[in-house]
């Protein structure tokens, strides 16, 4: 199936996929998110999400932002409940009481690399076809910023804590990517809001294939990364122009770098715009610095020796 | 009536049955993880699905959790769904049940009862549905094969009709029925599915018109909610009635909210729900037969629970035994006594009740045990915390 | 609201945020300065409301109703076409 190339904005929907009017903190990085991947997406696409800031701003009795058929459930099962509305969908279109439609599928950080993995490797395992997309501001957040799998090495958050004992997180962040790809699911990317029209043609890229794929987003939050409202999106541009996360995709099992970054930015010029990483630049926490910066070379290395694994896709 | 002859009568155990019948009703999804003595009915499925005789989808889900999850997502579909569990499945998924029932979701489920680890063990009571009483899903109770078949039917009528728009548990004695091969008289699958036509939600996943389904409410409305739960719970009762009636046009077979043997000449009568109904009815029997007075009311419908009814039926008994197959530790009495005792004092009467905890993990209940059971009431006033009957010292 | 009232199950009629008013929330207002906006639509892609909204053969403008002054379209405009602006 050929996927439809993003030329410009303006060829984009005048329609909005989301309604303003939800109660998301101003400059939040989700619902650009959002915006982005349902403005790439077709107009009768079916949501499901998990428990989660996105989930409970958007949808608070009596009001909803969405455009989209939408269901909530809980918090870790939004890859189960899709996997029962794509299969009541095609039941339904075999009786020729319905038709299918594209599901997406919306999990924040927590509910997806903690409480909600289970249902989302059962339902990959299965082959059902749904496009996931983990938008990962790196805590949880909707809680009040305690931290997740998904929180860095290193970050502050009100579960790992700043101390004279300990300063931040201990553990590193959960390789998600590599646990998608292990199922060997037929698409699986990481997108970038600051980058656009890479992760558009990512949304189709992955919308186009049958079976179940995967987007790692990275959702900058301004409250729990203590960063000032208008710097989203320069936040989200910096993580990707420091290596730190670095923009690539896997299909079907072969790596490729999307947005090379040959010249990376100092790592130091993403962590100090955050007050979640003040404490880094402390003497005492030199080494904890230190690791966090190997941390973001060795992975980019990592990637570049994947992508020279790369077997050809079969469908280029 | 006339009963429409299918010309077939089968040996079935109590899982095959109930698969049988989802298999005849029509049901779109099917979403299931296996779980001792539920097992039976998944792998019947498959069979079917292999055959090309289950024309929905079936979906083997990771997790008891993610077996509801799944059953949501699709009832919301428009898809007629099903799923099945026990035990340590039907607490793993117990956060979905309220979930389920609160998002008004016609989902029907069978309940192969079994006790709840620790200590774990295979065998049945009842500590697992009485967990999840309060979870808005309507119960029914059977005490043989034929009649869970029916139950299976007759629940998604009564799940989907618009008044109700309430999941529904079917729930059975595991290995006592869900293995016991027993003689089922199968209806025909025209007349079944005449009977139940296709689901027909209000509201369901539609592009041409975008809905948004488990918003987050606020106190200003979770309780009005709530009240409507309640209020179609409530109602439940009266097209409970109607679907009975219904399904006894073209099955000849009607079993009702409550059974009642003897009940109108009796100075004990029992109130019991599940297979053990029948061992007591027998051992009743034996005893009127030689002179005694004592009568058995057998719980069908759990919840909504019958009230009234149950109040009218022990009205004139001397005194009441309540029997549960399960345990409320610390509670004057076991909980479907609580639901008889509540019962007679909504109707202004006040009887002897004597609370009994039988069968639990599985410990056998035969035809003796009642009429030493029916001879303890006879002893006197009651009074005190149940009778753990059966138990070892 | 009685409970007879309400939606069973609480369904949601989809879009219905956008009779909220969020104006409240904001410091500062974006205001676009008509002659340097050349429409790229940057501004619109990095919206996280969407308070920036297109029209057919005009630039885009500002739903003042919706906006929540995150500053982000300010930072974001190639041309530096907008301005936050303290509110009164």
């Amino acid at each position: 199936m050929l996927v439809e190339p993003i030329k410009g904005l303006k060829e984009l929907p005048m329609e909005e996929p989301l309604s303003p009017g939800h109660r998301l903190c101003p400059g939040c990085g989700a619902s650009i998110v959002v915006r982005q991947i349902l403005l790439a997406a077709p107009k009768d696409a079916i949501i499901a999400e998990a428990t989660g800031c996105l989930e409970v701003s958007t949808a608070l009795y009596p009001y909803s932002a969405w455009n989209r058929p939408w269901v909530h459930s809980a918090f870790e099962n939004a890859a189960a409940v899709a996997s029962g509305v794509e299969s009541g969908f095609k039941a339904l279109t075999k009786r020729g009481e319905g038709r299918e439609h594209p599901i997406i599928v919306f999990g924040g950080d927590g509910g997806t690399y903690d409480i909600g993995i289970q249902a989302l490797s059962g339902a990959i395992e299965r082959g059902h076809r749904f496009l996931y997309v983990c938008y990962d501001n790196e805590a949880y957040m909707n809680t009040g910023i305690q931290r997740s799998g998904g929180t860095p090495l290193g970050a502050w958050t009100t579960t790992t804590q700043v101390g004279s004992a300990r300063a931040g997180k201990v553990e590193a962040k959960k390789d998600l990517m590599s646990i998608i790809v292990a199922h060997h699911v037929p698409y699986a990317a990481t997108a970038s809001i600051s980058h656009w029209r890479d992760l558009m043609t990512k949304v189709r890229k992955a919308l186009s294939k049958d079976g179940p794929t995967f987007l790692h987003v990275m959702a900058p939050c301004t409250r729990g990364w203590r960063f000032d409202s208008a710097k989203t999106i320069r936040m989200s541009r910096l993580a990707v122009e420091t290596r730190l996360f670095p923009l690539y995709e896997v299909e079907d099992g072969a790596y490729r770098i999307t947005f090379p970054v040959p010249s990376p930015k100092p790592v130091e010029e993403y962590l100090k715009m955050q007050g979640r990483y003040a404490h880094l630049f402390l003497p005492q926490n030199a080494a904890e610095l230190e690791a966090i910066k190997s941390g973001v070379d060795a992975n980019y290395k990592r990637l570049e020796k994947l992508v020279q694994l790369a077997v050809k896709p079969s469908n280029p | 009536m006339t009963l429409v002859q299918t010309g077939r009568v089968a040996a079935l155990q109590g899982d095959e049955a109930v698969a049988e019948a989802v298999r005849q009703c029509d049901v779109d999804v099917v979403a299931a993880y296996p779980i001792t003595p539920q097992t039976i009915i998944v792998e019947k499925l498959a069979e079917f699905v292999a055959d090309g005789r289950f024309g929905g989808e079936f979906v083997p889900v990771e997790s008891e959790h993610s077996a509801l999850s799944a059953c949501v997502g699709a009832s919301l579909t428009g898809a007629r769904v099903f799923t099945a569990t026990s035990s340590q499945g039907l607490a793993y998924m117990h956060e979905m049940l309220y979930n389920a029932a609160g998002m008004r979701l016609p989902i029907v489920m069978a309940v192969a009862n079994r006790a709840l680890s620790a200590p774990l063990v295979l065998n049945a009571d009842h500590s697992d549905m009485m967990g999840s009483r309060d979870s808005g899903w309507i119960q029914v109770y059977g005490e043989n094969v034929e009649e869970i078949y029916d139950r299976t039917i007759q629940m998604f009528k009564l799940s989907e009709d618009p008044r109700v728009m309430l999941p529904s548990a079917i729930n059975f004695e595991g290995f006592i029925i869900s293995h016991d091969k027993e003689r089922v008289r199968l209806l025909d699958e025209g007349s079944i599915k005449k009977f139940l036509g296709r689901p027909k939600p209000k509201f369901k996943l539609d592009p041409d018109a975008p809905l948004t389904f488990g918003a987050i409410a606020t106190p200003d409305t979770y309780y009005e909610f709530r009240m409507q739960q309640n209020e179609a719970m409530n109602g439940a009762l009266g097209v409970f009635d109607e679907v009975e009636k219904e399904f006894e046009g073209f099955s000849g077979r009607r079993y009702g909210t409550v059974d009642a043997y003897n009940t109108d000449n009796a100075d004990q009568i029992m109130v019991i729900n599940g297979s053990a109904a029948g061992t007591m009815r027998a051992a009743a029997r034996q005893m009127n037969a030689v002179g005694e007075k004592v009568g058995v009311l057998a719980i069908k419908l759990y919840r909504p629970f019958p009230a009234k009814q149950v109040a009218t039926y022990l009205a004139h008994a001397k005194t009441v035994i309540a029997m549960d197959r399960s345990l409320s530790p610390g509670a004057p009495s076991g909980p479907m006594s609580e639901d008889v005792k509540s019962a007679l004092q909504a109707a202004g009467l006040s009887r002897p009740v004597m609370s009994v905890v039988y069968g639990i993990g599985g410990r056998d209940m035969l035809v003796d045990d009642g009429k030493k059971i029916f001879a303890m009431a006879r002893q006197g006033p009651v009074s005190g915390l149940p009778i753990m009957y059966g138990v070892k010292g | 609201m009685s409970w007879k009232e309400l939606e069973q199950g609480a369904v949601v009629k989809g879009g219905t945020s956008a009779s909220y008013n969020v104006s409240g929330w904001r410091v500062n207002r974006p205001v676009i300065n008509e002659a340097k906006c050349t429409n790229c639509l940057i501004c619109w892609i990095y919206c996280p409301e969407p308070a920036i909204v297109r029209h057919d053969g005009a630039k885009v403008t500002i739903d003042y109703d919706h906006c929540k002054g995150c500053g982000i379209c300010e930072a974001e405009c190639p041309p530096k076409a907008i301005t936050m602006v303290r509110e009164p």
